[in-house]
C-alpha cells in the first residue's frame, strides 16, 4: 500500500534529523499548536489536584501489583483466553511476532488485512513484514491511513499524524483515493477516509487490533478508541487478530476502570471514549456476527530486560497515553520522526534502550534536559529522569565491566576520552587545594576566557568568570588582611 | 516532592556557594549570606567547598559524582541547616544525594541525613526565618520569575519565590507565558544538544521579552546564565538577577 515503505535506522542521525525539524518552521507550528492544544485538555480534565494525585497513585498501585506478579498473570491470562476460545502465541522479538501472524493469515487463506490502530505493530514492523510476504495491510485508524498514503511513520503514540496539517492531508488524498478534489475541510476530508476504508473493513480476511489492557482474571481484551475503526477490524473480518506488549496485563477487571480513566484524561483530554470494546471470546454458535477465530500475540520484544531490574521495571508500568512527550520541551519542538524510533519522546527515551539496546539508542537517553515534566504529567508516576541518568550510566560504563544482569549495548557510549575529563573534574572538585588552583587561574586569567565554548556560545555569549570568587569574597570579609 | 518539617530558627547555618556562583556570579552568595545575617544568623562558609556533584551525576559518570560529593558532605559535621542558593543543586544534596549513596553502608545514611537539613535560600527564608520586608523600597517594579525545573518539582522553588517576592513592597510579578517550561539547560545537555538546547532558551527569552519585564528574577544560576547569555546573544534586552541579590537591592537603604 504504501509507496516507499520506511525501514527506520534507529537513531544513527538523531542530531542531524532533529536540527532538520528545528529549521523546519511549518513543523515546529504544528507541533507547539498541537501540544498546547493537548495540554490544556488534559489541564482541564484534572482540575481537581486532589483527585489527580489519588488517582495517579492509585493507577501506579495498580501496575506495580500488575508487574509484580507478570509471570502468574501472563499464565492466568492465557489460561482464561485459551478457555474462551481465544488462542494465544508467545514471542520472543519482532520476527517471531511477524511470523505468527503471517503464519494465522496463511492458514486462512488470507490476503487482506485491515488493521486498528496498533503500536505494537508498528514496533515489529509489519506493514513492511507482510507487505514483503505479498499480503496487504490497511491502516483504518485515521490518523495510521494518513500516516501511512504519505509512506511515513507514526510521529506520536496516541495521533500519529499530528505532524501534519489539513492542507498536507488534502494534498494526499487528492493524490492517493481516486475521484477526490483538492479540499481544506476537515468535516469533508473525514467523510472521504470513512468512504474509502469502509470498502477494505468488508474486503479484509483478517483485521489486526492492538490491546489496551489484557484482564487476567477474566481473560478480556480492552480496547478504546474514537473511531469504530477499532470495533470495525475486531469484528467485521472472519478472523482477528491481537498484538500487545505482554506488560499490558492487569489483574482484575476493575483495576482497567481508575487506568481507562487516567488514560483518556491524560492522552487526549477525553473523560471517556467514544468506544469501549471488550473482547472475551470469538463467535459463539447463535451468535449473529464476531470474528470465528481470535488470536494474541504477546510480544516480549526486550520488555524482559526491562523486567528483571528493579527499578528498571518501572517503564512497563506505562501505558500508552502520550502526556509525556504532549508536556517534553524536546519533543516539542523536534517532533516524532527526529527520534527515528517507534516510540518517541520522554517513554522512548526509555523503552527504546530495551527494545532496541543501548547501542542501537544512540544518544536518546542523553537528549533530554531532565526537566521532570514527563514525570509531572504521567498518569502512573513512572520516575522517567531518574531511568534516563540510570540508562545514561548504563550507557557510559565500561563494555567489558561485569556486572550482573549487563543491559544490551551495555557501554555504548563510553568513551576513554570522556571519561578523562570526568575524571580531571572530579579529581578537581574533591580536592580543595585544586578547586582553589582552578578559582584562582579562571579568575585571574579571565580576560584569556575563550570566546568559543563548545557547543554553548552556538546560541549565546561566553560566560567569563567573575573576578574574584566567592570564595575570595568571605575570605576577605571574614579574615580581612 | 514531600512535604516537609521546618525547624526552628537556629543561630548557625551553612552555606554551601554553589560552584556556579562560585565562580560565575560571586554577588549572589554574598547576597545571601547578607540575608541569612539580616535575620540574626552567623553563616558558617566551609572553605574547602566546591560543587555538589550534579554535572556527572546527570552525564552518567556516578562515580565521579560520588568522589565530588563525598568530599562535600564532611564539610558540614555540625548538626547546622546547610543553606543552598541554588535549587537545583539544592535538589542534587537533598533528592539524589541519598539515592548516589543508597548501596553505600558508610556514606548512605551520612548523606540522608544531611539531605534532611538541605534547604534552597528562598525556602529557608520563607518557611523559617519569615523576615519582615515591609520597609523595603516601595517603588513599583514589574519583573518576571523564572524558576528552574528540577528546584520547582524538587524544592517547591516556584512557590516560595513567589511568596518572597510578594513580601516585597512595590514587587509586581508578571507571569509569562509557558512559564513553567524548561529553559534548556539541563547542564551538560546544553553542549551536548545545542540546537535543540538554543531552539528551547530561544522560546523562553522570548516569553520573558513578551511580558515587557527586562528583568527576571530567579534561584538558580544555571538557568539565569542560559536565559541572560541567550538574550544578550540576540541583543534582546533581557537579563536575569538572582533572588538574593534583587531582594538585596530592594533592601538598599536598610542598614546592611
Amino acid at each position: 500500500m504504501s509507496k516507499h515503505p520506511m525501514q527506520f535506522v534507529p537513531t544513527a542521525d538523531f542530531k542531524e534529523r532533529a536540527r532538520g525539524a528545528l529549521d523546519d518552521d511549518k513543523l515546529r507550528k504544528s507541533f507547539r499548536g498541537a501540544m498546547d492544544f493537548l495540554q490544556a485538555k488534559r489541564r482541564n480534565q484534572f482540575s481537581d489536584e486532589h483527585e489527580r494525585e489519588s488517582l495517579r497513585d492509585l493507577g501506579s498501585a495498580i501496575r506495580k501489583y500488575a508487574l509484580a506478579r507478570l509471570p502468574d498473570l501472563l499464565e492466568e491470562l492465557e489460561s482464561k483466553l485459551t478457555r474462551n476460545g481465544i488462542q494465544v502465541h508467545w514471542a520472543e522479538n519482532a520476527e517471531e511476532a511477524n511470523a505468527i501472524v503471517l503464519d494465522i493469515m496463511r492458514r486462512n487463506q488470507a490476503r487482506r488485512m485491515i488493521k486498528g490502530k496498533s503500536m505494537a505493530s508498528e514496533e515489529i514492523e509489519l506493514n513492511h513484514y507482510l507487505a514483503e510476504h505479498g499480503m496487504e495491510c490497511i491502516e483504518s485508524d485515521m490518523g495510521e491511513y494518513i500516516v501511512q498514503l504519505a509512506g511515513e511513520k507514526p510521529s506520536h503514540i496516541v495521533m500519529p499524524a499530528i505532524h501534519k496539517n489539513k492542507a498536507d492531508v488534502a494534498k494526499l488524498f487528492e493524490e492517493n483515493i481516486p475521484d477526490t478534489p483538492y479540499t481544506e475541510d476537515v468535516d469533508e476530508l473525514i467523510q472521504t477516509g470513512r468512504r474509502a476504508l469502509r470498502r477494505h473493513f468488508m474486503e479484509a480476511d483478517v483485521g489486526l487490533s492492538g490491546v489496551n489492557f489484557a484482564v487476567a482474571e477474566t481473560g478480556t481484551l480492552w480496547l478504546i478508541e474514537n473511531e469504530g475503526n477499532g470495533r470495525l477490524s475486531t469484528t467485521v473480518p472472519p478472523v482477528h487478530v491481537a498484538i500487545m506488549g505482554m506488560e499490558k496485563v492487569v489483574a482484575k477487571l476493575e483495576h482497567v476502570v481508575p487506568l481507562v480513566s487516567l488514560l483518556t484524561r491524560s492522552a487526549t483530554g477525553q473523560a471517556v471514549t467514544t468506544y469501549f470494546n471488550l473482547i472475551s471470546s470469538p463467535r459463539r454458535s447463535g451468535e449473529l456476527d464476531g470474528p470465528r477465530e481470535v488470536h494474541l500475540v504477546l510480544l516480549d520484544n526486550g520488555r524482559s530486560q526491562a523486567y528483571a531490574d528493579e527499578q528498571l521495571r518501572s517503564t512497563l508500568q506505562c501505558i500508552r497515553c502520550g502526556a509525556c512527550m504532549n508536556h517534553c520541551p524536546v519533543y516539542g519542538r523536534i517532533g516524532g520522526h527526529a527520534y527515528g524510533t517507534t516510540y518517541p519522546g520522554p517513554i522512548g527515551k526509555i523503552l527504546s534502550p530495551h527494545l532496541l539496546g543501548l547501542d542501537e539508542a544512540g544518544d536518546l537517553p542523553f537528549a533530554s534536559t531532565l526537566c521532570g515534566a514527563c514525570s509531572e504529567v504521567c498518569p502512573v508516576r513512572i520516575p522517567i529522569p531518574d531511568l534516563l541518568i540510570r540508562l545514561r550510566n548504563e550507557a557510559k560504563r565500561n563494555p567489558n565491566e561485569t556486572v550482573a544482569t549487563p543491559l544490551r549495548g551495555q557501554g555504548a557510549k563510553h568513551s576513554a576520552a570522556e571519561r578523562v575529563v570526568w575524571q580531571f573534574w572530579s579529581g578537581a572538585f574533591k580536592s580543595p587545594k585544586a578547586w582553589k588552583a582552578l578559582r584562582w587561574g579562571a579568575t585571574r586569567l579571565r580576560a584569556f576566557t575563550p570566546g568559543a565554548q563548545a557547543g554553548w556560545t552556538q546560541h549565546r555569549t561566553p560566560l567569563k568568570p567573575a573576578s574574584r570568587s566567592l570564595h575570595d569574597m568571605l575570605k576577605d570579609r571574614d579574615q580581612p588582611e | 516532592m514531600q512535604a516537609r518539617n521546618y525547624p526552628p530558627k537556629p543561630k548557625d547555618v551553612y552555606l554551601f556557594g554553589t560552584c556556579l556562583i562560585d565562580l560565575f556570579v560571586p554577588q549572589a552568595g554574598m547576597d545571601a549570606v547578607r540575608l541569612l545575617e539580616r535575620e540574626g544568623l552567623t553563616v558558617h562558609f566551609p572553605q574547602d567547598q566546591s560543587c555538589c556533584g550534579q554535572p556527572a551525576y546527570t552525564s552518567g559518570d556516578a562515580e565521579a559524582a560520588r568522589k565530588v560529593a563525598r568530599a562535600q558532605m564532611k564539610l558540614f559535621a555540625q548538626d547546622w541547616p546547610v543553606i543552598v542558593p541554588s535549587g537545583s543543586c539544592a535538589g542534587m544534596m537533598r533528592e539524589h544525594w541519598p539515592k548516589l549513596f543508597a548501596d553505600d553502608a558508610a556514606y548512605g545514611p551520612q548523606a540522608t541525613a544531611l539531605a534532611e537539613r538541605v534547604f534552597e535560600l528562598s525556602e529557608f527564608l520563607v518557611h523559617v526565618l519569615q523576615p519582615d520586608y515591609s520597609a523595603a523600597r516601595a517603588e513599583p517594579v514589574k519583573v518576571a520569575l523564572h524558576t528552574s525545573c528540577s528546584a520547582r518539582r524538587e524544592m517547591g522553588t516556584r512557590v516560595h519565590g513567589l511568596s518572597l517576592l510578594a513580601s516585597l513592597p512595590g514587587v509586581e510579578v508578571v507571569e509569562h507565558v509557558r512559564e513553567s517550561e524548561c529553559c534548556g539547560f539541563g547542564g551538560t545537555f546544553s553542549l551536548r544538544h545545542p540546537d535543540i538546547s538554543g531552539a528551547i532558551v530561544r522560546d523562553k527569552v522570548d516569553s520573558i521579552a513578551g511580558t515587557g519585564c527586562q528583568r527576571f528574577i530567579t534561584a538558580d544560576c544555571g538557568c539565569m546564565l542560559n536565559i541572560s547569555t541567550a538574550a544578550q546573544h540576540r541583543s534582546v534586552a533581557v537579563a536575569g538577577t538572582h533572588m538574593a541579590s534583587f531582594v538585596c537591592e530592594r533592601l538598599t537603604g536598610e542598614s546592611a
